[in-house]
């Protein structure tokens, strides 16, 4: 097999426009590119503003498998470092999350940071050169919108509104079905390995023309249990939850599925699997009077599907969570689901997506348990060299570019992540 | 398949035969050993408070574990072929709280699920909260040591 690092004619042609080579998600190198490309040069999610409440609060972790710490600084603004120490390169902090105080120590030499990567001080500083004081953590490219942290490890490149665009309008729905407009990360977090490429995962959350096959076996039969009971009998949470995910082929082309330039796009334009659950009256009321009829209105008829924010974050504003895709090799994945609070909403709100995240996006998860068993089954698959191609031409048009609404069952967004792939992979 | 006598009184039996009926996967059998309000609960960080406020591995009632349980007998449960075996390895388990109509047993165990070539281990403490006469279960719960690492798919029951 040839270097893709050498020959970018070879790697632009695994990008074709209705399909794409199998070594986009089993190549070690491919992979390897990825991170020093599409995933240092775009803008990829780091955290949420509200993990980071106080100076000297930080988070940990890998941004395109470099060691990252987030920290709210003295002065209140968030930084993003890289976590290595620039004496011998240890991490500089270990824990996942915590608060640091003023400063980080390295816990080999006692070199000393403040909270913004600058070096404070050295023990026995006179033996070392001079200018050993502009030594500091290196500071990444940050931005932070409405809570939502984002980090661009390239020193120059794409502007982060320019890269998101009106694709933001997703964050915007999920913080305003805040009454106050805002969020917090709450309840802790599930971590889920995938033994397979990360695109796997990313690119299942807009196909649509999956659910009622690989969910048959769980929200099939969520639909069954139910089947028999009166009309009028409240259904539990958790089958009106699972349930939708049985929905037929209509259905799911009826959602819609909008993309936006650099490969971001979400399903749902119309309405979507979360559209039909029970009305909670005392947040909607609470809604009202935040905002008004109208606009509560609008904000609460927003139901979109599953909104990705290429190639890190992807949102489910109607149910407030979220999950991060970590890619930690090409056929090794981690999937992290957070859940929020709507400020200034009640605690239903809260449980009800509690509940979704659990049956949905936890490592027992009888829904995720088919997914994962299917991108496996795609990463084992491709290993076939009869075909080397994987097929992305659902109602393929040949002008399709920019901003396009589509029917829900089109694999455009599929096709639409690859376009940015390909722009951010090439040198 | 030997015999598994059908009622059991003394609580320590029961948590026994409950890691038995899990092992031979006669699921509908447990099933039935939990009460009507009866929960299944693996937190999914060490000492978490509830499970309503807060990300839990599996919380479920009746109707969720029948729905689990429902699922495997389906031929589309494609995650389940080959499908998984699993095993309990129990240490004594330990009364923590006896009343009249209620005790909480306490079980440390070694849970091993195995699916084709791949095979995972977990060590464990179960905690029953068992009531009634016939005696059921209202909340089994299971604090899996490392709770909180990035897991792979556990598909069947701790």
């Amino acid at each position: 097999m040839g270097s893709y690092r050498e020959d970018t004619g070879a790697l632009k042609r695994l990008v074709q426009a209705d399909r794409v080579h199998r070594d986009v998600y089993t190549d070690a190198e491919v992979f390897q590119l990825e991170m020093e490309r599409l995933w240092s040069r775009t803008w990829v999610y780091v955290g949420h503003a509200s993990q980071i409440p106080d100076p000297g609060d930080f988070l940990t972790l890998d941004v395109a498998t470099q060691p990252v710490i987030v920290v709210r600084h003295t002065d209140n603004s968030v930084r993003v470092l890289l976590n290595r120490c620039a004496h011998k390169g240890t991490k500089v902090v270990y824990a996942p999350s915590g608060n640091a105080g003023k400063t980080f120590r390295c816990p080999y030499h006692a070199w000393t940071y403040r909270t913004d990567g600058s070096l404070l001080q050295v023990p026995l500083k006179e033996g070392y050169a001079t200018d050993v004081k502009h030594n500091s953590l290196s500071n990444i490219n940050s931005e932070t919108y409405r809570g939502f942290i984002f980090a661009r490890i390239a020193k120059d490149g794409i502007g982060f509104r320019d890269y998101f665009g009106d694709s933001l309008s997703s964050i915007d729905n999920l913080a305003d079905r805040s009454p106050e407009g805002e969020l917090e990360i709450t309840g802790g977090v599930l971590r889920y390995l995938h033994n397979c490429n990360w695109k796997m995962f990313v690119e299942n959350l807009n196909d649509t023309m999956h659910p009622m096959i690989a969910h048959a076996s769980s929200a099939g039969t969520a639909k069954k249990l139910w089947a028999d009971k009166p009309a009028d009998l409240p259904k539990p949470m958790s089958i009106e939850q699972i349930a939708p995910f049985a929905s037929d082929y209509k259905f799911f082309d009826d959602m819609g599925v909008k993309v936006y330039p650099h490969g971001h796009g979400f399903s749902g334009v119309n309405f979507s699997i979360h559209s039909a659950y029970s009305s909670v009256p005392e947040y909607e009321a609470a809604m009202k009077k935040a905002y008004g009829e109208e606009r509560a209105k609008k904000i609460l008829g927003t139901v979109r599907h599953n909104t990705v924010y290429y190639p890190s974050l992807t949102i489910k504003g109607a149910i407030q969570s979220i999950r991060v895709a970590r890619p930690l090799a090409a056929d090794k994945t981690l999937i992290e689901s957070y859940t929020f609070r709507l400020k200034g909403a009640p605690d239903a709100l809260l449980q009800r997506t509690i509940t979704y995240n659990r049956l949905i996006n936890s490592p027992m998860s009888v829904v995720g348990h088919d997914d994962l068993h299917c991108y496996r089954s795609i990463q084992e698959g491709l290993a076939a060299q009869a075909n080397d191609w994987v097929d992305l031409q659902r109602n393929f048009s040949a002008d399709e570019n920019g901003e396009i609404t589509a029917n829900g069952t089109s694999e455009i967004s599929m096709r639409n992540q690859f376009r940015a792939w390909a722009e951010f992979m090439t040198p | 398949m030997g015999r598994v006598h059908d009622t059991v009184t003394d609580p320590v039996q029961f948590v026994i035969r409950e890691a038995r009926l899990l092992d031979e996967k006669r699921f509908d059998e447990w099933y039935e050993l939990f009460a009507e309000d009866g929960h299944y609960w693996v937190p999914a960080s060490p000492n978490q408070p509830d499970p309503l406020n807060h990300n839990s591995l599996a919380y479920e009632d009746k109707l969720l574990l029948k729905l689990r349980i429902e699922r495997l007998k389906q031929p589309t449960a494609y995650s389940q072929k080959p499908a998984s075996r699993c095993h309990h390895l129990l240490q004594a388990p330990e009364i923590e709280k006896s009343q009249k109509d209620e005790f909480v047993v306490r079980t440390s165990f070694i849970y091993t699920e195995t699916r084709g070539d791949e095979s995972q281990r977990y060590a464990a403490v179960a905690w029953h909260t068992l009531v009634g006469d016939p005696m059921k279960i209202r909340l089994k719960r299971v604090d899996i040591l490392n709770c909180d690492a990035a897991l792979p798919s556990i598909q069947l029951f701790l």
